[in-house]
C-alpha cells in the first residue's frame, strides 16, 4: 500500500478533511441516468465511507474523480476501478469531480494534478481500497440485517447475497446501516480472475452529456451579475504596459471598466462581444523589453551553433565523443529541429472567479487544482482553504492547463479583485495561441559511428532548448546538477544496445514561456532518435525494423510492440506503387508503443493512409479507452508533424488562428489499427505514450519514398522533393 | 431595437447590438450553452448551428442576419436524424474532451438530411470544417455511417 503513496490514513480521514461536506451524499433520487446531472445534483444523506465513493439509498453510486477529465477517459476508468471492488451494478455508477483538497492529491507528486499519464497507475491502489472497504462495510451491515456471519455472504451487481437462504439485499437498502459502521483499516482487493468490469471495454460515462451539449466546461459557467473580461496581452513576451488610453474602448456600449493588471489591460463588459470590440480599440503603449528582438530564425541559428559545442553531460557510457571524433568523416551526423508548439485546446483558456472579502470561488477546467488554489490565494490575500476550486470538464488540456505559474487563474483573480463583480475571463483564439507556455523549441544534434557489422557503435546526442521547470517549485524534483530530466528524457534512457552513448544538454534562457505538452521531452527526443535510426539503417544497408530489433534483444517489451506492429502492418510485404511504410517505437510513461505508418506523397504533400499501433501499457482497465487514446495520439501527432509551428518575428508570435496554426482535418485522418499487448504487469500510461512515435514513423515512411531524410518539423514541401 | 428570432421552434425577441455574432446571443441571452466558442473566425466548427436547415458558423454570423430565420441548436436537434446521430455517437463512444462534438453532430445532421447513404467522400466534404483536437475523426466517420443506417432503418 505504501508504494501507492496514497496514505490510507488520509484516504480514510477524507471526510474530516473535507470539513464534513463529504458526509452529504450529493445525489438526488430523481436524477436521471445522465451522469452530468449527477455532478450538479443536490444533497441526500446516505453512505460515504471515504472521499472517493458515495452510495445513495436508491442504490446510485457516485465515484469522486480527483483527476481532470480532458478527454482521456479518466472519469470512466477510475469509476470502473472503484465499481469493480464494490461489486457494483455498473448501470448505477456515476461520477462527480472532486473539489481541491489535499486528500485528492496525486499519490506521487503531493499536489492535486493530472499529468504524466499517471492517473490509472497512481490511483489504482487507493481506489481499490476505497471500493473494497466500502464493500466490506456493506457486507457487515447485511450480516447484521440477515443475522448470518459475514463469511457466508457474497456480493454481486450491487447486492449482498446469502446463498444458503437464497436472500439478497440491495446496496441502497444497506446504505444507512453501513454509514453507522466504523471504516475498516484495510480490505482485500478482488482477485483479477474475478473481475467483471475492469479489463472489459466500457462505454464512457460522459458521452451522453457531451453529445447533448449539457456537459459543463469552464466557459459554460454562468453566475448572476457576472461580467465577461478579455485581456490585451503584451504583443511581445515580457513586455509591460507603459500607459494606455481607453476612451474608445469605454465608449462601446456594455463596457463597465478597463483595468490594468500585471499581464496587460483587461476590459470588463456585460457581454463577450462588447468586451471583444472594446479590447480591440484599446490604445496601449507597451514597454516591449528585450523580447522585441527575438526571431525564430535567429534562435534556430543560435541553437545550431550551440549544438556544435558540448553541454552538460546527462549520460555517458563508454566514449561516444572520442569514437565519433576518431571516425572523422565516417561519422554520421544529422541535426533535428523542432519548433515551439501551442497546445491549442478546442476550448480556449478561461476562468471564472467570484471573490468576496473572505472567500474566493473559482470555476475552471484545470489539471492543477491545488497549485491554482495556492496561486489564487496569494493574489486574493486569503489562505488556500478559503479558495474553493470547482473543476469543470476540460475542452482539452494537453498540459496547458497544468501551469506551475497558474497564469490564467492568477490573471482572473487579479481582474476579479478590481471588478467588484463575478468575472469570467475568456481568451480569444489569437490570445490563446500567442499566450506562450509552449512546448519548447528544440534542436538535437545526433552523431553516430557504425561497427563492422553495421550496428551502432556509438551514439551522441546534444540537446538544445529551454527548461520550464527552472524557477518553479518543481525545479528540485526535475533539475539535477543543472540538467532538467524532462529535456533529455527519451534519449538519455535509450533502450537500444549501443556500447558508447553520450547525451548532453544546453539549457537556453529565452523570454518565451514554455511548458509540458502532451508527451513533454519525448515529443522531441523520439523524433531525433527514431528518425536518425532510419538514416543509420540506410547507411548500414539494414531494414529499419530488423535494425531496431537487433538492438532490442534484451528488451522484451520494446521488442514485443515492435514485432507486433510490424506483423500487423505486414512489414516487408509489397505495397501499391508510390506508398511506403515507416516504423518507430518509443517508451514513455511506463508504456511501450510502436507504430507503422503507411504514406505516400500526393500533389507534393504527405498523405497518410494507415497507422498500425501496438501498445503495451500493462494491465488495461478500459481496452476501448486505450484504443481511443491511440487514435487520438495519431491525429494529434500528425497535426504537429505536418502543420504546427509557433514562430516569432520581432518578438511577436506570427500565428493568430487555425489558418496559420492548422489542425488535422477529417479527410487527412488515416485509418488506425490498435493492438494491445496482453499483460499482467502493473498499469502504466496511455494518454501520452502514443504521441512520440508518430512523427518519426511518418518521417521514416517519407524517407523510404524520397531517400531524403526528414530532419525538421513540421515537414515542408521542399523536404519531400528528392 | 429588439430583433425577432426563432430558436428551436420558439419565437423570441432579443435586444442586443445587431453585430453580435449569433453564438453569443445563444450562449449569453438564451442560455443555450451546447453551442461552443472555438475560434471566432469560422475555422473550427465548434459553433455550428442550423439556420433554415443549413449548417452555419454562429461565431461569425451577426444575429441580425439570423433574424426571421429558423435557428436550431444542439438542444433542439430532436429529429429522426438527431436521434440517429445520438445513438450512433453513443455506440461508437466518439467524444474525448467533447468540446467540439455538438458542432460535429450539427454538421453531420445536415449531411444525413442531404444523403441517405453518405460516402466517405461526402463525409470529407461535409465534415472538413469541423476540427477535433483530440482527433476523434475515425469514430466520427464510423458514427456517421452508422447513424445513416439507423435513420434508413427508421424510415422503412
Amino acid at each position: 500500500m505504501s508504494s501507492s503513496g496514497l496514505q490510507r490514513r488520509d484516504l480514510l480521514r477524507g471526510l474530516a478533511v473535507g470539513g464534513g461536506l463529504l458526509l452529504a451524499v450529493r445525489f438526488s433520487p430523481s436524477a436521471s441516468a445522465n451522469p452530468a446531472a449527477l455532478v450538479a445534483s443536490p444533497a441526500d444523506p446516505a453512505f460515504a465511507p471515504n472521499a472517493f465513493v458515495r452510495l445513495a439509498t436508491d442504490g446510485r453510486i457516485t465515484v469522486i474523480i480527483n483527476k481532470a477529465e480532458m478527454g482521456q477517459g479518466v472519469s470512466t476508468s477510475l469509476a470502473m476501478i472503484v465499481a469493480e471492488e464494490l461489486d457494483a451494478d455498473w448501470s448505477k455508477v456515476g461520477f462527480e469531480f472532486a473539489p481541491a483538497d489535499i486528500v485528492y492529491a496525486h499519490p506521487g507528486f503531493g499536489i492535486q494534478m493530472t499529468g504524466g499519464s499517471t492517473s490509472v497507475a497512481g490511483m489504482t491502489p487507493g481506489l481499490q481500497q476505497a471500493g473494497a472497504t466500502a464493500r466490506a462495510m456493506l457486507v457487515a451491515a447485511a450480516a447484521t440485517r440477515l443475522g448470518v456471519p459475514a463469511a457466508e455472504l457474497t456480493t454481486e451487481s450491487s447486492s449482498v447475497v446469502h446463498a444458503a437462504s437464497k436472500r439478497r439485499v440491495g446496496y441502497g437498502e444497506l446504505a444507512e446501516d453501513a454509514a453507522k459502521l466504523s471504516v475498516p483499516k484495510e480490505a482485500t482487493p478482488k482477485a483479477r480472475q474475478d473481475y467483471k468490469i475492469v479489463g472489459r471495454s466500457t462505454k464512457r460515462l460522459d458521452t451522453p452529456a457531451k453529445i447533448r451539449g449539457t456537459a459543463q466546461f469552464g466557459i459554460d459557467v454562468r453566475l448572476p451579475g457576472m461580467l465577461t473580461a478579455l485581456v490585451a496581452h503584451s504583443p511581445v513576451f515580457g513586455g509591460t504596459v507603459r500607459s494606455f488610453r481607453a476612451d474608445k474602448a469605454k465608449a462601446v456600449p456594455g463596457v463597465r471598466d478597463v483595468v490594468q493588471i500585471s499581464s496587460g489591460v483587461a476590459v470588463l463588459a456585460d457581454r463577450f462581444w462588447a468586451a471583444k470590440r472594446a479590447r480591440d480599440l484599446l490604445e496601449i503603449d507597451w514597454d516591449l523589453g528585450e523580447g522585441a528582438s527575438l526571431s525564430s530564425d535567429g534562435m534556430r541559428a543560435d541553437y545550431e551553433r550551440l549544438s556544435k559545442t558540448q553541454g552538460l553531460v546527462g549520460r555517458r557510457d563508454g566514449d561516444a565523443r572520442g569514437k565519433i571524433a576518431a571516425a572523422g568523416s565516417k561519422a554520421i551526423e544529422a541535426l533535428y529541429e523542432m519548433p515551439y508548439l501551442a497546445h491549442a485546446p478546442m476550448e480556449t483558456l478561461n476562468c471564472t472567479v467570484k471573490l468576496d472579502a473572505d472567500s474566493c470561488e473559482i470555476w475552471t477546467g484545470t489539471q492543477f487544482q491545488t497549485v491554482d488554489q495556492g496561486a489564487a490565494a496569494a493574489v486574493a490575500g486569503l489562505t488556500p482553504d478559503k479558495v474553493k476550486i470547482h473543476t469543470t470538464f476540460l475542452g482539452g488540456g494537453f498540459g496547458r492547463r497544468a501551469n506551475p505559474k497558474a497564469d490564467f487563474v492568477v490573471e482572473a483573480v487579479e481582474i476579479a479583485k478590481l471588478a467588484k463583480a463575478p468575472v469570467q475571463v475568456i481568451w480569444t483564439r489569437d490570445a490563446d495561441l500567442a499566450g506562450g507556455y509552449y512546448r519548447p523549441m528544440w534542436t538535437d544534434r545526433m552523431r553516430a559511428t557504425l561497427d563492422a557489422q553495421g550496428g551502432i557503435e556509438s551514439l551522441a546526442c546534444t540537446v538544445v532548448g529551454q527548461s520550464f521547470m527552472a524557477g518553479t517549485p518543481f525545479e528540485a524534483a526535475f533539475v539535477k546538477n543543472g540538467i532538467d530530466s524532462l529535456s533529455i528524457e527519451g534519449v538519455e534512457d535509450t533502450p537500444y544496445a549501443i556500447p558508447n552513448v553520450e547525451v548532453d544538454l544546453h539549457t537556453t534562457k529565452v523570454v518565451v514561456p514554455t511548458l509540458w505538452w502532451r508527451s513533454v521531452g519525448h515529443s522531441h527526443t523520439a523524433f531525433a532518435v527514431e528518425a536518425f535510426l532510419d538514416e543509420l539503417a540506410a547507411k548500414s544497408g539494414a531494414d529499419p525494423f530488423e535494425f531496431r530489433r537487433a538492438m532490442l534483444k534484451d528488451k522484451p517489451r520494446h521488442r514485443g510492440v515492435l514485432e507486433l506492429a510490424a506483423a500487423k502492418a505486414k512489414w516487408g510485404t509489397k505495397l501499391a506503387a508510390g506508398r511506403a511504410r515507416g516504423i518507430a517505437q518509443h517508451f514513455s510513461y511506463g508504456s511501450y508503443v510502436a507504430i507503422v505508418m503507411e504514406a505516400s506523397i500526393e500533389k507534393g504533400k504527405p498523405r497518410v493512409h494507415r497507422a498500425t499501433v501496438a501498445i503495451d501499457c500493462g494491465r488495461v482497465v478500459n481496452p476501448d479507452g486505450v484504443v481511443a487514446q491511440m487514435e487520438s495520439a495519431i491525429g494529434f501527432g500528425l497535426t504537429s508533424a505536418l502543420y504546427s509551428a509557433i514562430t516569432l518575428k520581432d518578438g511577436r508570435v506570427e500565428q493568430t488562428g487555425f489558418h496559420d496554426f492548422p489542425m488535422l482535418r477529417i479527410q487527412e485522418m488515416p485509418s488506425v489499427d490498435v493492438h494491445i499487448v496482453t499483460s499482467d504487469e502493473p498499469s502504466t500510461g496511455c494518454g501520452e505514450p502514443g504521441v512520440p512515435p508518430v512523427a518519426p514513423a511518418l518521417a521514416n515512411a517519407l524517407f523510404a519514398l524520397t531517400k531524403k531524410p526528414i530532419r525538421r518539423l513540421p515537414i515542408r514541401p521542399e523536404d519531400l522533393r528528392a | 431595437m429588439p430583433l425577432d428570432l426563432e430558436v428551436n421552434g420558439q419565437r423570441l425577441a432579443v435586444d442586443v447590438d445587431p453585430t453580435t455574432p449569433l453564438l453569443w446571443v445563444l450562449r449569453e441571452d438564451l442560455a443555450l450553452l451546447g453551442t461552443k466558442f472555438g475560434c471566432g473566425a469560422a475555422q473550427c466548427g465548434a459553433c455550428t448551428v442550423h439556420v433554415d436547415g443549413r449548417a452555419a458558423r454562429s461565431c461569425v454570423l451577426p444575429v441580425s442576419a439570423a433574424a426571421g430565420k429558423k435557428i436550431t441548436t444542439i438542444e433542439g436537434l430532436d429529429s429522426r436524424f438527431g436521434d440517429a446521430l445520438m445513438q450512433a455517437w453513443t455506440e461508437q463512444d466518439v467524444p474525448q474532451c467533447g468540446y467540439c462534438q455538438t458542432g460535429q453532430i450539427m454538421s453531420a445532421a445536415v449531411l444525413l438530411k442531404d444523403a441517405a447513404k453518405p460516402t466517405d467522400a461526402d463525409i470529407d466534404v461535409c465534415m472538413s470544417g469541423n476540427v477535433c483536437r483530440c482527433a476523434t475523426y475515425v469514430r466520427i466517420r464510423s458514427a456517421i455511417h452508422r447513424a445513416a443506417e439507423i435513420a434508413r432503418e427508421g424510415a422503412r
